[in-house]
């Protein structure tokens, strides 16, 4: 009898070809990993970001965005439109605790000039024209602040610029006040360029994680964080 | 000469014009010069609430984000876009100053507080078996709301649909106002099932079909599918076995796939997820056994013709590639799906899978395409998500596997073209 099962047993484990796919999250979740990248690490087209590791409530926010309109990409706005919020904030907590390597920026082909321009902006702003550095809001260490800020680093130039450009003419939006369009429709387009020239040039540190505390005081209101 | 025959052209105008005047017009009890708003009764309102659910009204009446009921969303048609109407109570933009008999007229007339015909987007042709009791109920849930001022955005339609004239013809021709009249030889339950698919529900708003102009068929009786214009899905017949019929499902198995998209025989998708998500899974009571028995007991009638033209060996042994590198992993070497521990579908087969024949095949294309998630309801919170193929693979390949699989275990449909892919694949998203 015991040999006449282990014999059936054998016989199944051969009419297998692979390992039926496991009743995880990550298996729920491969819609998303098919654009962002294994394990949610960026995809090599420069466009679809990476989304492991950024702070949870930034990619609830991201995903409800879409839902509701503030953000607009058909591809994002199909898969998330009957998920719930329960579900979503599941979602962005499983990509958010991903701790991943990242890999080397891409080689710059920007002038020093141009360089030097962005990490002006990114790192003291422009006190002249009202404008807060990127550090004020995303860190010091320009890796996000948790739970909702992102960082911004390990993002590709043309992700950067474009992010900044949907800012300025309202395809991209965030929760009111929407401190983030407020800020890049100040920026001129050679300020846009410089400072996501300047923040693709930029290695990652490790640790990468967003820091645990908010910058006091953020320099203007914005809707999407809690205080 | 010339007289006689202008007086004649002119006078058969008139006669035509009357006919159309006359049957836009019959049947409608005039509304008192003084109708005006009334209060209802809290249960007027709670039921208002959940018939309002039925009829999914808020999915059209809410753009994106917007709020509640306030109207704005545009629904795109082959003959433009028809924007959804403010139903909040405010005085100026919304159904501020409309009475329940306004309301009534609306819903069962197609016809607006200023006498205005309504455009057929608005689903009057199917909401017109609506009771005048579930009328008053609706009205009195919305006058609940909290008033909006948001100014309706006019809708922009081509010429001539963008006339009221070209509208009045529209329904001499197509729409008749109606009534459920409950058939004496069927169960309660089946006439239950049959007022909430032909009235509120508007299945036949998709799942009949439309002509040329726009019409659902038999005056959105048929339920014998058709492909939503401009959304590019099909809605697949509910009267026919090889489509979307359901006679030989267990009744259980249908109240599952209504009540949490997903059920041992087939699950929701696209357009049917969110109607799952946003109205059926909110059905209480029996109403979705209702719904179930009525569709379990549609007559059916055989869709397709069986074969088509079998793809060319290439194309298959193409397709089987690609569909070993990015499909077997979930769907299974021979498309025999997976199950999780609980016995539920994981991921469906899709061998013996109706999406996969059924003509035309659209809804195979855009699952490949787009993906998605089956609706995260109660019943099903967390979903399987299925990825895009739309941007790793090109229309020829997503043509090879659909062909593939359309000439697998057992299936004969005919071949996919990566015409068909390109037609198929894209569409308004709103």
């Amino acid at each position: 009898m015991t040999r006449m099962f282990a014999f059936l047993l054998a016989l199944s484990a051969g009419a297998t070809v692979a390992a039926p796919p496991p009743d995880t999250l990550a298996q729920r979740v491969q819609a998303c990993t098919a654009c962002h990248g294994k394990e949610g690490r960026a995809a090599a087209d420069g466009y679809h970001p990476r989304i492991a590791g950024k702070p949870s409530l930034y990619l609830y926010h991201q995903l409800v965005n879409f839902r509701e309109g503030r953000r607009r990409y058909g591809p994002m706005v199909y898969l998330v439109d009957h998920l719930s919020d329960d579900y979503l904030r599941e979602i962005a907590g499983h990509f958010a605790g991903l701790d991943l390597p990242y890999p080397a920026p891409a080689p710059v082909t920007e002038s020093a000039v141009t360089l030097q321009r962005g990490k002006r902006l990114a790192l003291q702003g422009d006190p002249a024209r009202k404008l807060p550095a990127c550090s004020a809001c995303h860190g010091r260490a320009l890796t996000g602040a948790a739970p909702a800020i992102p960082g911004l680093l390990g993002l590709p130039r043309d992700y950067l610029k474009g992010q900044i450009g949907a800012w300025t003419n309202g395809q991209r939006r965030a929760h009111a006040p929407d401190c983030m369009a407020d800020i890049a429709k100040r920026l001129t387009p050679e300020d846009v360029s410089a400072v996501a020239a300047w923040l693709a040039s930029r290695p990652v540190p490790v640790p990468a994680k967003a820091s645990e505390s908010l910058p006091e005081p953020l320099p203007q209101e914005c809707g999407s964080v809690p205080r | 000469m010339l007289r006689r025959w202008l007086i004649l052209t002119l006078v058969l105008l008139a006669v035509f014009a009357g006919l159309v005047a006359w049957l836009n017009l019959r049947g409608e009890a005039p509304i008192a010069a003084d109708a005006a708003p009334g209060p209802g009764t809290p249960e007027q309102i709670e039921r208002g609430e959940y018939l309002a659910r039925v009829g999914n009204c808020m999915t059209c009446h809410t753009p994106r984000g917007g709020l509640p009921y306030a109207g704005g969303r545009g629904i795109a048609t082959p003959f433009g876009t028809v924007y959804a109407g403010n139903l909040t109570p405010d005085l100026e933009t919304g159904l501020g100053r409309w009475s329940a008999d306004h309301f009534w007229r609306a819903l069962h007339h197609g016809r607006s507080f200023d006498g205005r015909l309504l455009y057929p987007a608005f689903p009057y042709p199917d909401t017109t078996r609506v009771t005048r009791e579930d009328s008053d109920a609706l009205y009195h849930y919305l006058r609940s709301l909290p008033a909006v001022k948001q100014p309706n955005t006019p809708h922009a339609l081509q010429f001539p649909y963008n006339t009221q004239a070209a509208l009045a013809v529209w329904r001499a021709l197509f729409f008749r106002p109606g009534s459920f009249e409950p058939e004496a030889t069927q169960s309660a339950e089946w006439n239950r099932g049959a007022y909430l698919v032909r009235g509120l529900g508007h299945c036949a708003a998709c799942h009949g079909g439309r002509n040329f102009l726009g019409a659902t068929p038999q005056g959105g009786l048929s339920l014998a599918g058709g492909l939503i214009p401009m959304r590019n899905w099909y809605a697949p017949a509910l009267s026919a076995p090889d489509q979307a019929g359901v006679a030989d499902w267990p009744l259980d198995d249908i109240v599952a796939l209504l009540r949490t998209g997903v059920s041992p025989r087939g699950s929701a998708l696209g357009p049917m997820a969110d109607v799952v998500y946003r109205s059926l899974q909110h059905l209480r009571g029996g109403d979705l056994r209702a719904i179930a028995s009525f569709l379990k007991a549609l007559p059916q009638t055989s869709s397709q013709a069986p074969g088509g033209k079998a793809p060319d060996p290439a194309v298959v042994e193409l397709g089987a590639k690609r569909y070993e590198t990015h499909c077997a992993g979930c769907h299974g070497a021979r498309g025999e799906g997976v199950k999780s521990a609980a016995g539920a579908w994981m991921y469906p087969p899709l061998a013996g899978n109706r999406t996969v024949t059924m003509d035309p095949p659209a809804n195979l294309v855009r699952v490949i395409v787009h993906g998605g998630f089956l609706p995260a309801t109660a019943g099903n919170p967390r979903p399987f998500g299925m990825p895009p193929f739309g941007l790793a693979l090109d229309d020829e390949e997503i043509a090879a596997i659909a062909s593939f699989l359309r000439s697998s275990w057992g299936a004969a449909a005919g071949a996919v073209s990566a015409q068909d892919v390109a037609r198929f694949r894209g569409g308004a998203g709103d």
